[in-house]
């Protein structure tokens, strides 16, 4: 059992070990701390704690000091002496690791000062970055396991799935279907067994909020479960995991164990004669996981291939019996939402999407990072004020949501509230709540493409519709991109995903044409600038481009043609070279040595 | 399937025998059986598979069918450094094609091979959820993050020893 001490330490600093810091050696950081800590003997004094993500995974490895409510950005381990020595020690900012704000330039010290932190609100992240997710005394100290104790004392079943539906809490991974809807439907399902399951099965590229959640603060999770399998009447709770996500299922299996130990997981709960334990399932790298009955499926042992529905899983699911499957972010919301009411929940968001939502900021975007906002928070506060913007000055050119089933929005989506309905009236998704922000130089037709490369790789083949038909999808994409397509390509391209949105058997082939009909109904000139003009406006689609020498700053060097590999460049010295198209393959190795900026690619 | 051949040794059937207990030779554990194969041997070649089949009671066809539906398995022995090139949305946006492009050059390689010296396998993999540090490469249990095609001759000249 561990120990649960209460020490008063000076100050504490708060280290970062999300993925993202963890993969630039935060941990080195957290042992030099420590180490020079204990050479200036103030290890009692000052406490060094490793936490979950803080949210500026772009920024990383963070490392922050408490009370100050200093912020150090691109920690290496080297800069460990110089904290302790100048902050620790002598009270002094080290300016050059403070973290700078990309539109003012200016120095911003105090993290409640970022304008990445003012507009966002923390409920499923409330932990993240605050405790040591391997500690469960800190979880308690946050309040984790109130809930539960709460729920088995005071409530029965039915009240708390009343409080959840009147929560208006709907499923965070990506249908938004009612959370407590389906806790009653799984309640009302008589049997002798009956499971919750936890999917963590994150498999959309660009979204990493279930991981940073497990990461940082995997009792929240647990918590729910039991919660779950209180109302439901059910003893036995599974997590599907990635095993791609080796960080959150060591940190699973810790947190597990230390619940068991102090009898917070287990038989008789809180002396309430109530039983429930966890244990977890490994998924293998299959994105149609994600879907429901895909990943009971795959956790009995099969390929996860998804079955129709009804029957819903949880009327027959895991081995044949009523089975309630909630996504890591959904099993967050709980605990609060008993702590506090569902009048509490139910006064953040929008009409019909209630709370808050994660989402995993990534792309050309200035901080990348994991951020929780209000659902009805625009795109716009999201990308520019939170996000802070595009890199580099560059202009803002498309938002995709939703992963591979989502779409593109655009400019004129940039003042949509963010919620469920709205983004499916955009013609995309929440999805789990990925962003992938794009900038001028994307080319909307191959990002439509790498989209259906995706599917077209993640289909599991069980349906004709979205095993031949997002082939066909990829091919005509293809076809364009190569400079080959015409304009009945295009309707060719929208009939056809229609009909595999019509016809697919489950949720990955019925949305997977959302990123095609998104960026045709978006970005219809950019298609027709490929097939009618054979031109990629981003310059992107290399079977589009063509290189060119400028006769008037070629000094006749005969560096490129020196460098060409199938000597497409001819020319006299110190005359201006030609670039022969017909043999040119498009490499962009004379670019990169002409020093003269004599090359341009139109 | 597997055009490789092995012999296993007595201790390696041992081995997966002792997995498949571990796990009450419940077919229902199939994936976590197969998971802990894979660590032990790295790969699942077809002579693996077939111990596994007899002691589950699972047919082999069966277990192939679940090998070569999940990505995480494979067949194939990656090499001594696996190198994988995140391909997810964020970096795929910010140029991991070029940078998947130039380990192929500078190898030989495609996707899902491995170098005649057993050194070094390509793979693409989908977001390893470092979004923040795109485009990413893996190589073994080490992350690089922001790599930009330059630095590909670099990051295989750490591993020439």
């Amino acid at each position: 059992m561990e120990e649960i001490k209460m020490v008063k330490y000076r100050k504490q600093i708060l280290v970062c070990s999300g993925a993202g810091c963890d993969s630039r050696h935060s941990e080195e950081i957290l042992d030099n701390l420590k180490l020079e800590l204990e050479a200036l003997a103030l290890e009692n004094d000052i406490q060094v704690i490793k936490t979950g993500c803080f949210g500026l995974c772009g920024l990383g490895p963070v490392v922050k000091i408490m009370p100050d409510d200093i912020i150090y950005t691109k920690v290496t381990p080297e800069d460990a002496v110089e904290i302790i020595s100048e902050h620790i020690v002598k009270g002094k900012k080290i300016e050059r690791l403070v973290y700078k704000d990309p539109l003012t330039q200016k120095l911003v010290s105090a993290s409640s000062e970022m304008a990445s932190f003012k507009k966002q609100l923390r409920i499923v992240l409330r932990n993240c970055g605050i405790i040591d997710p391997e500690s469960i005394g800190e979880a308690i100290a946050r309040d984790a396991y109130l809930a539960l104790g709460k729920v088995l004392k005071e409530m029965k079943p039915v009240d708390v799935i009343k409080l959840i539906q009147d929560s208006g809490l709907r499923g965070r991974g990506g249908a938004g279907f009612p959370t407590g809807l389906k806790w009653k439907l799984a309640f009302e399902n008589k049997s002798d067994e009956k499971y919750v399951v936890c999917n963590a099965d994150e498999g959309d590229p660009g979204a990493f909020m279930d991981r940073s959640v497990l990461e940082g603060d995997p009792h929240s999770v647990l918590e729910a479960m039991a919660i779950c399998g209180y109302c439901i009447g059910s003893s036995r709770g599974l997590i599907y995991i990635r095993a791609e996500y080796p960080l959150a299922v060591a940190r699973l299996i810790t947190a597990i164990k230390q619940a068991r130990d102090i009898g917070l997981l287990g038989n008789d709960i809180f002396g309430s004669g109530f039983n429930f334990d966890i244990e977890i399932k490994y998924g293998a790298g299959a994105f149609v996981c994600g879907e429901e009955t895909a990943l009971i499926h795959s956790m009995e042992g099969l390929r996860g291939e998804p079955t129709v529905k009804p029957p819903f899983p949880v009327e027959s699911g895991f081995r044949g019996k009523p089975t309630n499957v909630n996504n890591v972010e959904t099993f967050a919301c709980i605990s609060p939402i008993i702590l506090k009411g569902a009048s509490w929940f139910s006064s953040i968001g929008t009409e019909k999407s209630k709370g808050t939502k994660v989402f995993a900021l990534a792309g050309k975007i200035n901080n990348v990072g994991l951020i929780e906002v209000p659902m009805g928070t625009t795109l716009r506060e999201v990308i520019f004020e939170i996000g802070g913007g595009i890199q580099y000055g560059k202009k803002f050119k498309a938002v995709q949501t939703g992963g591979p089933s989502g779409g593109c929005l655009t400019e004129k989506h940039l003042d949509t509230p963010i919620d469920f309905d709205n983004l499916v009236a955009a013609g995309s998704m929440m999805g789990s709540g990925g962003m992938i922000v794009m900038d001028e130089d994307d080319c909307m037709v191959s990002i439509s493409k790498y989209y259906l490369d995706f599917t077209m790789d993640e289909s599991c083949g069980k349906c004709s519709p979205c095993r031949i038909g997002n082939t066909r999808l990829h091919e005509l994409l293809e076809h364009i991109c190569k400079g080959n397509g015409t304009m009945a390509d295009l309707d060719r391209l929208r009939n056809m995903s229609l009909v595999i949105k019509d016809t697919a058997l489950c949720g990955l082939g019925q949305s997977s044409p959302n990123p095609v009909l998104s960026t045709l109904e978006n970005f219809m000139d950019e298609y027709v600038a490929h097939v009618v003009d054979k031109k990629c406006p981003a310059g992107k689609c290399r079977d589009l481009m063509q290189y060119f020498i400028i006769s008037d700053n070629c000094v006749g060097c005969t560096a490129c043609a020196r460098v060409c590999p199938v000597n497409a460049i001819t020319g006299e010295r110190k005359e201006p070279h030609l670039i022969n198209p017909s043999i040119c393959i498009k490499c962009g190795a004379c670019i990169e040595k002409c020093k003269f900026d004599a090359i341009i690619i139109k | 399937m597997s055009s490789i051949k092995i012999e296993l040794r007595e201790e390696d059937v041992k081995r997966i025998k002792e997995i498949c207990a571990s796990f009450r030779n419940d077919p229902q554990e199939l994936i976590n059986v197969l998971h802990r194969c894979q660590e032990h041997f790295g790969y699942l070649p077809a002579e693996v598979q077939e111990v596994v089949s007899e002691e589950l009671t699972v047919p082999v066809a069966k277990i192939y069918g679940v090998i070569t539906f999940y990505s995480f398995f494979t067949m194939t022995p990656k090499g001594k450094h696996p190198i994988s090139i995140c391909m997810g949305t964020a970096c795929y946006v910010r140029g991991a094609e070029k940078v998947l492009d130039e380990f192929k050059r500078e190898l030989g390689l495609q996707v899902g091979q491995t170098t005649k010296d057993g050194k070094f396998s390509l793979s693409s993999l989908r977001c390893v959820g470092a979004c923040g540090l795109a485009p990413v490469v893996l190589v073994g249990d080490k992350t690089y993050g922001r790599v930009a095609p330059d630095d590909v001759k670099n990051i295989l000249k750490e591993y020439e020893q």
